[in-house]
């Protein structure tokens, strides 16, 4: 990491960096780098026309800067469970304690602040008249005039749209944030939508999952903190450190696919020797998140491990296109051999070769207005009766260009 | 002259929950529960594959994780007579009372605690008197002090606070109440407080392996219709072997210890700092449980078996404050109004029947105020034989106490001598924040008794953890109707469904926080928590710009929002909605 995340003990990010050791050079090059997360000159984080370091001067730069405090939060929950908050608190890397008490300034979030009522909308009016990195669980319900999620009065929307005004980064985080999740499954009564169909001038990273893994989840904000930009984004905007593989590709138990080794039914001998899940219903064929790499709850476990097939909730609209849960994925053939596996790559997922070049080529920072602008992308279906699933044709997906800001360094050797 | 209060979002509870109060003299004459959040989970599940829905009405709720899910799969099998091995149950019901003591132990430290504990005041304290006050403490609790509290850990979150408050960037402690002379812990009390909160976060991150371990990951883990998907076999290598097994014993053993010798000092202490709060927030006498934490049943609590410990607290109801009568519990006096709620229909109906339909009749948001129109919130009112009735933790330990569960009523007995309150005082804001540390208590010994059972039954060859007779709806019957109990953390949970032709005909859920949170019913009785607001009109509300008085009994329900609200439509009509 490129400074001491837990070091911030002094008011300032100067002092805080004296103190960890920082000279004066090495100040110099890193206010270059969050330049971007601290908005100055009005800047957005990795916008394609971040703050130009060229034209403003080192020292000004450093000046204002080193005068910056602790990265100001505002984290909303709308139309949710709660569940990704619950998750955040689980998280084994970056705590929540870290990410609360030493790494950020939190100023609103319901379901830890002290403060409700006046107390807690003064507390979000405040945070959101200045710059801010803007975290959102939950989806928007726009059916109606907004009456099915208020807080304090205002409809989610509402909320939302004024802590997004000033933010310099939006994380969607959570199924519900970034596709509307249960709630948008049909028939979709309350009209629930994600962040990005709301917030469409500004880019947002989709932290995908029901709910994400912890880690993930305070690992995406501390990687905006760590390299001064956003994380680079697959073609659904979430970041490729945690949904640039397919379950099966990393699934312990791949190699009984490949020998057509497959649990028929639960709790049978193929079960009993961690055979696939493939049989019985499991979605890590089409399914892109580290479940498998990074386990869940200090490593303990993780679904298919426990025994279940993947029920693909890092996907769009899961509940929608990969019901019924135990139904096989179409299209494959009893006999798992490669070639069949990556048929399903192709057919289903969305070219998963031609993915990594797409992975390779994304900058750090996708428009969500590009994302689904992007015409001629072939929407590929799951299942017969089920909606299509949109997904991207890697050929046809415009590629902004490299922002400067997106530039990352490794640091690490500074902060030691 | 009446003043009108609003506060909202009331925050540290899982939801959008809106109180709005009428005061007068520094009393609230006049409350209004108002959930604001409606998503119509048991409309979309209609016509679903009953052995998915669990995944779904699993995210009702992601504090309550699991235990929607295992309400599910239990009335699902009720249905359609499918019978899970007795390891499976065993193995739900480590999950329940896992996820229980896990939430009643975030609820006091992270939800509640900070209603009585200043933080800023932590920074007056010193750190060996805060060991010595530490100490204390959990000597007159009875145990030993916890490996924890040493002077150097207490240094070191006193050190994290001055850095947070010099800062002058209070990050999620903005805006708090602090120095309101209502915050009355000394100084070191505070500072403990404050370091077991950041103590009880590991503990939460820990313990919960327990249920990973099963479900494969936490919030949200997986079940299956028919038991459970994890293989439990001892002598293989990619089931749950001896190596969790051990890892289990350990997190078990552990929470043991945090739940004895910090969460039940710390509460028997604040709780005692605050004793007026047993004269503060009552509510409805009338209680309600279908036995202890985690008794599960499919089917009727009456005549379903149950492998859920404490299997000697029978399903009951307590009247009128009277401890001394455990009434039989019948499930066909459950009926749920929609009078104060945004649902047509004017007779009060059973869940199994519940018809509801969306009208909403409030203002289009940005609004001030809801409560001038008889109908203010998205929540419906569960009454038992037209009665109000709480549930959750107090209701559970009131009914084992009438019951004489003999752990119960030692832990209750000790705690009622020494505050020198009469039984029905229990009944109150400090009351509830008490019943659940006794019952976390009992729960986390239990939690033991459960996990020995389930390795006594795998040193007996019993591995089986599916029943597969019942898997294809092709061995369904065309129609099938079910139901099932849980006793979870906030209450009393009861799933309701109706299967034809294999898919889901009728789902309804009748869940704790609607029967605490629910509104006025036809007959213009308020529901518990506007009860334990205005009951009485003595509870206090010193300040309405900082209406913590109103929190700290608020939270003393542990609400939960999300769960409260749900709809069906079991008609396929139209939903509609009036928006004035």
């Amino acid at each position: 990491m490129s400074y001491e995340l837990s070091g911030w003990t002094e008011p300032t990010l100067e002092e805080n960096l004296i103190r960890a050791g920082f000279d004066r050079r090495d100040f110099l090059k890193y206010c270059g780098e969050l330049a971007a997360v601290f908005a100055v000159g009005g800047a957005v984080i990795g916008s394609a026309t971040p703050a130009s370091a060229a034209s403003v001067p080192a020292e000004v730069i450093a000046e204002k800067l080193g005068a910056v405090k602790k990265p100001l939060v505002v984290w909303l929950q709308l139309q949710e469970c709660t569940g990704c908050m619950e998750s955040t608190l689980r998280s084994g890397g970056t705590t929540i304690e870290d990410a609360v008490l030493r790494l950020l300034s939190v100023e609103y979030n319901e379901l830890v602040m002290p403060a409700a009522g006046d107390a807690a909308n003064k507390a979000l009016d405040d945070a959101n008249a200045q710059p801010h990195l803007l975290v959102v669980n939950g989806s928007i319900p726009v059916k109606d005039g907004g009456i099915y999620c208020t807080i304090g009065g205002k409809s989610a929307e509402q909320v939302l749209r004024e802590s997004a005004k000033n933010a310099t980064g939006i994380l969607a985080v959570g199924a519900c944030a970034v596709w509307g999740s249960v709630q948008a499954s049909k028939p979709n009564p309350t009209g629930a939508v994600g962040v990005d169909a709301i917030i469409t001038d500004k880019p947002v990273v989709n932290v995908a999952g029901c709910p994400p893994i912890g880690e993930v989840i305070t690992a995406t904000v501390a990687y905006v903190l760590t390299h001064g930009a956003l994380p680079k984004l697959d073609a659904q905007g979430r970041p490729l450190f945690a949904y640039d593989q397919r379950i099966h590709d990393s699934c312990q138990r791949r190699a009984h696919f490949d020998a057509g080794q497959f649990v028929r039914s639960f709790d049978d001998d193929g079960a009993r020797n961690g055979w696939c899940l493939y049989e019985v219903g499991c979605k890590g064929p089409s399914t892109f998140a580290a479940c498998p790499i990074i386990k869940w709850n200090k490593g303990t476990s993780w679904p298919i491990q426990a025994g279940h097939p993947c029920l693909g909730c890092t996907e769009k609209n899961f509940f929608d296109n990969y019901t019924p849960f135990y139904q096989t994925l179409p299209n494959v053939g009893g006999f798992g051999v490669e070639s069949t596996a990556e048929a399903i790559g192709l057919g289903v997922v969305g070219i998963a070769a031609a993915g990594v070049a797409l992975h390779a080529g994304a900058t750090a920072v996708k428009q969500a207005a590009s994302r689904r602008a992007a015409e001629g992308n072939e929407p590929l279906q799951a299942f017969g009766d089920s909606e299509r699933v949109w997904l991207p044709n890697p050929k046809k997906v415009e590629v902004a260009p490299e922002a400067p800001a997106a530039e990352t360094t490794d640091d690490s050797e500074k902060a030691e | 002259m009446a003043k009108r209060v609003v506060v909202d979002p009331i925050t540290r509870i899982e939801g959008h929950l809106r109180i709005e109060l009428e005061t007068e003299g520094g009393k609230i004459t006049k409350a209004w529960s108002e959930t604001t959040q409606f998503r119509g989970i048991e409309e979309i599940v209609q016509g679903r594959d009953p052995r998915d829905v669990w995944a779904f009405v699993q995210r009702i709720c992601g504090v309550c994780t699991s235990v929607h899910a295992i309400a599910s799969i239990s009335a699902v099998e009720n249905a359609i007579g499918s019978n899970p091995p007795p390891q499976a149950k065993a193995i739900r019901d480590l999950v329940v009372t896992a996820q229980e003591v896990q939430d009643h132990v975030i609820h006091f430290y992270h939800l509640h605690a900070l209603d009585w504990v200043d933080v800023t005041k932590a920074l007056e304290a010193d750190p060996a008197k805060t060991l010595a006050f530490a100490q204390a403490i959990a000597k007159s609790a009875g145990v030993t002090s916890w490996k924890g509290n040493t002077v150097e850990r207490f240094a070191e979150v006193k050190a994290t606070v001055k850095s947070i408050v010099d800062s002058g960037q209070l990050s999620v402690f903005t805006g708090g109440y602090w120095g309101h002379p209502a915050y009355k812990l000394p100084p070191e009390a505070n500072l403990m407080a404050v370091a077991h909160y950041l103590d009880a976060l590991e503990f939460q991150r820990s313990m919960i392996r327990i249920v990973t371990v099963f479900g494969g990951k936490n919030p949200h883990p997986n079940f299956l219709v028919g038991g459970m998907a994890c293989s439990i076999d001892p002598n293989k290598s990619e089931t749950v072997n001896q190596v969790q097994i051990d890892q289990i014993a350990d997190w078990i053993a552990e929470a043991d210890e945090f739940v004895h010798k910090v969460y039940l000092p710390d509460a028997l202490a604040i709780v005692g700092v605050y004793k007026e709060y047993f004269d503060i927030g009552t509510s409805a006498p009338n209680f309600l449980a279908v036995g202890m934490s985690g008794a599960t049943f499919a089917g009727d609590p009456n005549t379903a078996k149950s492998t859920s410990p404490h299997a000697e607290v029978k399903p009951g109801v307590i009247l009128d404050g009277d401890f001394t009568k455990v009434h039989p519990f019948d499930p066909a006096k459950i009926t749920e109004s929609v009078a104060s709620a945004w649902y047509e229909g004017d007779t009060p109906l059973h869940p199994a029947a519940g018809e509801t339909k969306v009208a909403y009749t409030g203002p289009k948001p940005p609004y001030k105020w809801l409560a001038d129109d008889d109908k203010y919130t998205w929540s419906k009112a569960p009454r038992y034989d037209g009665k109000v009735m709480q549930v959750g933790p107090l209701a559970r330990v009131i009914l084992a106490y009438a019951s004489g569960h003999k752990r119960t009523a030692e832990l209750v007995n000790v705690a009622i001598g020494m505050y020198g309150i009469k039984p029905a005082q229990l009944n109150s804001t400090a009351g509830r924040a008490l019943a659940r540390c006794v019952e976390a208590v009992t729960s986390v010994e239990t939690l033991g008794t459960i996990f020995n059972t389930f390795v006594e039954g795998l040193k007996k060859g019993d591995i089986d953890v599916f029943d597969s007779s019942k898997w294809e709806p092709a061995s369904w019957p065309a129609e099938a109707t079910g139901y099932s109990f849980v006793e979870v953390a906030r209450g009393n949970l009861s799933h309701w469904v109706k299967i034809k032709n294999g898919k889901v005909e009728h789902y309804q859920a009748v869940v704790p926080t609607t029967w605490l949170a629910g509104g006025r019913d036809k007959d213009g009785n308020p529901g518990p928590y506007e009860l334990s607001l205005a009951g009485n009109g003595q509870h206090p509300l010193a300040n309405p710009d900082q209406p913590i008085e109103v929190l700290r009994t608020i939270h003393s329900f542990d609400p939960c929002m999300s769960c409260a609200v749900h709809v069906l439509d079991p008609d396929g009509q139209e939903i509609q909605v009036v928006v004035s």
